[in-house]
């Protein structure tokens, strides 16, 4: 195992932004989790083709949107101007790019847990003087714990390996935006590269064996403890 | 408690329009499943809108299409326990019991965790986990968290029907403590009549999707005679009990019955068929069956060809059943002394 100063950034880079995609978007996924089981409106249709078409589309589309989006040219390159933000080949474009495209992932998992809830307990806790909201935060909030594990973790796992994309918008940029999948494209294309790579590619399935161990025994915890 | 209504709804191919009141604190709602019971009370607690029409609980508007109104069901303040007790499964037996508790202003907290604790004997489960309990127990527990979130109308919807024979006659009691000790007007939804005449004191009789009028809990034990394959049957709660000679001896009125299968000290609930009572019109000499009660006939009744028969016997009321032909051999009419006899094991148990 060799790994270069550059390499520690890349590592750290990379979970620097699966950690802040994630937490991003968990209460967003929540909500829109609670949205799609819980509410009825018109259009509800389109709401999910739409949070769900990162999942079907290759992530190099979903990373050109993001950079007309938020370009020097689009709406979003224009409120950040003017915010004094710089967005576009830095590493909060890559947390954009990354929860973009693991949004989905999260949201689905988290859609699963709240779908099997019983609704009862709801009606339940309306009928004890609960409102709408209490309801949402002491019923609906901590039964759907076990699905906001599991899909933070595929959306976390799903960040650290996110490529296309991020290469669009972020770059490739050693030292400032450069993941572990996008250092072992740069060694892979360099000749005398391959023990470098595997290094990182040894890397990346030691995460990803963590996070699903992670994943198992939290989720486990949590059984035991409903059992309780 | 006064609760009048006057809605409709649709849902699907299923059409409730329900117009009547029904005024008690021990009231109940009986029909078939699938009679629109449920539907009823989900709207009566705000769980469900209708489509039209207005529900009142005493003088407070619940719903109105017309007045625009429509409370919220926090507002509304009735607690339902449900026919699974639908404990929250994250929490433990005691926040669960709080949980209503805790949301009720401090001003209308009338009754405290420590009472509803003793009443229902929860005192041991507190620390458990909720899914560590037996269905009584949750049943129990949910009653408690029900009645601790003092509503105004707490509403059991088949809080029986999900427990089998020998744990629904030892819930009874406790619905009967909760209720002496407390004092809660209560909605008490179910299709067993027997579970009626044990809870309530009148009855609003639902049959799709409309209400078929206001009853009595006997009157209904008295029109299913004929139908229901155990006829009428007498309640009888019998304490003070003595086993002699493997046999137990009850007083009952002003003098006593023998029983087989009964239990020396507590208090006991028996169920007696209405067609396990033989009349004689004379002292019958010598006869196995252990009671022999001298009776008279305080009215008597039509069910689907069947003739039920009210006897009154040392100041206690009991319902017999006889085909009509039997009727009139006998020549039975209000006023006439029979003789009734009774099987000592004719008597079953209940709880």
């Amino acid at each position: 195992m060799n790994l270069s100063p550059e390499d520690i950034t890349a590592i750290q880079l990379s979970l620097k932004i699966a950690i802040t995609a994630t937490m991003l978007s968990l209460p967003f996924g929540f909500a829109t989790a609670w949205i799609m089981v819980f509410r009825h409106f018109r259009g509800k249709v389109l709401l999910e083709v739409l949070v769900n078409l990162p999942l079907t589309l290759p992530p190099v589309v979903i990373g050109y949107f993001l950079l007309l989006f938020f370009g020097r040219n689009g709406w979003g390159g224009a409120m950040l101007k003017a915010a004094g933000i710089d967005f576009i080949f830095t590493w909060k474009a890559a947390v954009v790019a990354s929860a973009t495209v693991g949004f989905p992932l999260l949201m689905r998992s988290i859609r699963l847990g709240m779908e099997s809830i019983d609704r009862q307990l709801l009606q339940a806790s309306r009928s004890l003087g609960a409102t709408w909201y209490d309801t949402l935060f002491t019923v609906v909030l901590p039964l759907s714990f076990r699905g906001m594990i599991a899909g933070s973790s595929l959306m976390f796992a799903r960040s650290l390996g996110e490529f296309g994309a991020t290469i669009i918008v972020a770059g490739n940029i050693p030292g400032v935006t450069q993941t572990i999948p996008l250092a072992i494209y740069d060694y892979a294309s360099s000749p005398t590269g391959t023990s470098m790579a595997l290094s990182l590619c040894g890397v990346s399935v030691a995460l990803s064996v963590i996070i699903l161990l992670l994943h198992e025994v939290i989720g486990k915890r949590l059984e035991t403890r409903r059992e309780a | 408690m006064k609760l009048s209504i006057d809605i409709r709804k649709r849902l699907g191919s299923f059409d409730l329009a329900m117009q009547s009141a029904i005024e008690g604190d021990h009231s109940g709602i009986f029909g078939a499943s699938g009679s629109g019971k449920s539907t009823l009370v989900h709207m009566i607690s705000g769980l469900m809108t209708p489509d039209s029409g207005e529900l009142y609980l005493d003088e407070t508007c619940l719903y109105s299409s017309h007045r625009r109104i429509n409370l919220s069901p926090e507002k509304r303040r009735i607690a339902i326990v449900f026919q699974h007790a639908r404990l929250f499964p994250h929490l433990g037996v005691k926040s669960n019991l709080l949980y209503g508790y805790k949301r009720c202003r401090p001003a209308e907290r009338r009754i405290r965790p420590e009472a509803i604790i003793e009443v229902l004997n929860l005192g041991h489960l507190a620390d458990r986990g909720v899914n560590k309990l037996s269905g009584g127990e949750k049943q129990r527990v949910a009653l408690g968290r029900a009645v601790l979130a003092n509503p105004r109308l707490l509403v059991m919807d088949e809080p029986l029907s999900a427990l089998d024979d020998s744990l629904r006659y030892q819930i009874i009691p406790y619905l009967r403590r909760v209720n002496e000790e407390f004092a809660l007007p209560y909605l008490f939804i179910s299709h067993s009549i027997t579970e009626m005449q044990l809870m309530t004191d009148q009855v609003m009789v639902v049959s799709q999707g409309r209400i078929e009028g206001i009853s009595t809990p006997d009157q209904l034990a008295r029109a299913g005679m004929a139908s229901n394959p155990k006829g009428y049957l007498n309640l009888l709660r019998l304490k003070g009990t003595k086993e002699r000679d493997g046999l137990f001896h009850c007083p009952w009125g002003s003098g006593e019955l023998i029983i087989s299968d009964g239990k020396s000290g507590e208090e006991s609930l028996f169920e007696l068929s209405s067609r396990d009572i033989i009349l004689f019109k004379q002292h019958p000499e010598a006869i196995s069956a252990r009671n022999l009660l001298e009776c008279q006939v305080a009215e008597m009744f039509d069910s689907d060809g069947r003739k039920g028969v009210v006897l009154q016997s040392g100041g206690k009321t009991l319902v017999a059943e006889i085909v009509r032909s039997a009727a009139k051999e006998l020549s039975i009419t209000p006023g006439t002394t029979l003789y009734a006899a009774i099987k000592a094991s004719a008597f079953r148990r209940l709880g």
